[in-house]
């Protein structure tokens, strides 16, 4: 994308987590953790049930970036972790938004505040990138 | 078990040197929904989370040596900066750094820094990580 305009807000992109994903996921980032396929352990840890790896969240909001922004070169990226995305066994999964504003422009870097929210409630705090123009 | 705060400041060991591969960076790039390459040859970045291969690894490096099971770690917060844009033929290594730990509600809240660096030492990404450490119920 060659013509960012501060304060324009870019199509809000939504996906959809399975726990088949999500097993994707950990084989694809050696992250075996767990709480992100046993509700055994996922339960004994105090966790509602099988929750998604943050990773992968922050994964779906690098996606959108990407597709945003014709998979420009990314020069930052980061987020908190607020709240756990919950992914049933069905076949329906999770879905996860992906939202975004052009926050500022300088020189070739363009930063982009996120707004990735999964049921309605947001499960990134301050989620951020910064791509090269 | 709650970490000792004597840990801040502390560096683990390099990790083992780690070859990006046009097939692992095609495998996480499935995983994560955004096509890398076709016929063509690549038609995008390597994903920018693909560093988290290594920042893991270190990480991993760093709950071994403080004997911290990893079903008791939740990802609190996680950014990169790059230097630089990883690609298929690099030879990355990482090496964790605790910047601080704090105690919150039970857990410990235990702050990390890792450097990734190619062989000649240059600086690719660093990823900051927060690693909130739940012990034992009481």
């Amino acid at each position: 994308m060659s013509a960012w305009t501060v304060g324009a807000e870019l199509p809000a992109r939504t996906y959809t987590v399975t726990r088949a994903d999500l097993v994707r996921y950990a084989g694809a980032s050696g992250d075996f953790n767990p709480i992100h396929w046993s509700d055994r352990v996922a339960t004994a840890v105090g966790l509602p049930g099988v929750i998604g790896h943050g990773m992968y969240t922050l994964a779906l909001a690098a996606r959108a970036v990407a597709e945003w922004s014709g998979a420009a070169e990314v020069l930052e990226l980061g987020a908190k972790f607020t709240a756990p995305v919950v992914v049933p066994d069905d076949e329906d999964g999770v879905e996860v938004t992906v939202a975004g504003t052009v926050k500022a422009v300088e020189d070739d870097r363009v930063r982009l505040a996120l707004v990735v929210t999964s049921g309605g409630s947001k499960v990134l705090g301050n989620p951020r990138a910064v791509v090269r123009a | 078990m709650s970490l000792d705060p004597s840990i801040v400041g502390r560096r683990y060991p390099t990790t083992a040197p780690y070859t990006v591969s046009t097939e692992k960076v095609r495998e996480f790039a499935r995983a994560v929904g955004t096509p890398y390459d076709g016929p063509e040859g690549p038609v995008s970045q390597v994903p920018a989370t693909f560093p988290i291969v290594l920042a893991f690894a270190a990480m991993n490096g760093f709950l071994e040596a403080e004997e911290v099971d990893l079903s008791r770690i939740v990802h609190g917060e996680q950014s990169f900066t790059y230097e630089r844009p990883v690609a298929p033929g690099d030879v990355l290594t990482a090496r964790l750094t605790i910047s601080s730990v704090r105690s919150l509600g039970g857990a410990d809240v235990v702050a990390t820094s890792s450097a990734i660096t190619d062989p000649d030492g240059g600086l690719v990404c660093t990823a900051t990580a927060t690693l909130v450490h739940r012990g034992e119920a009481a």
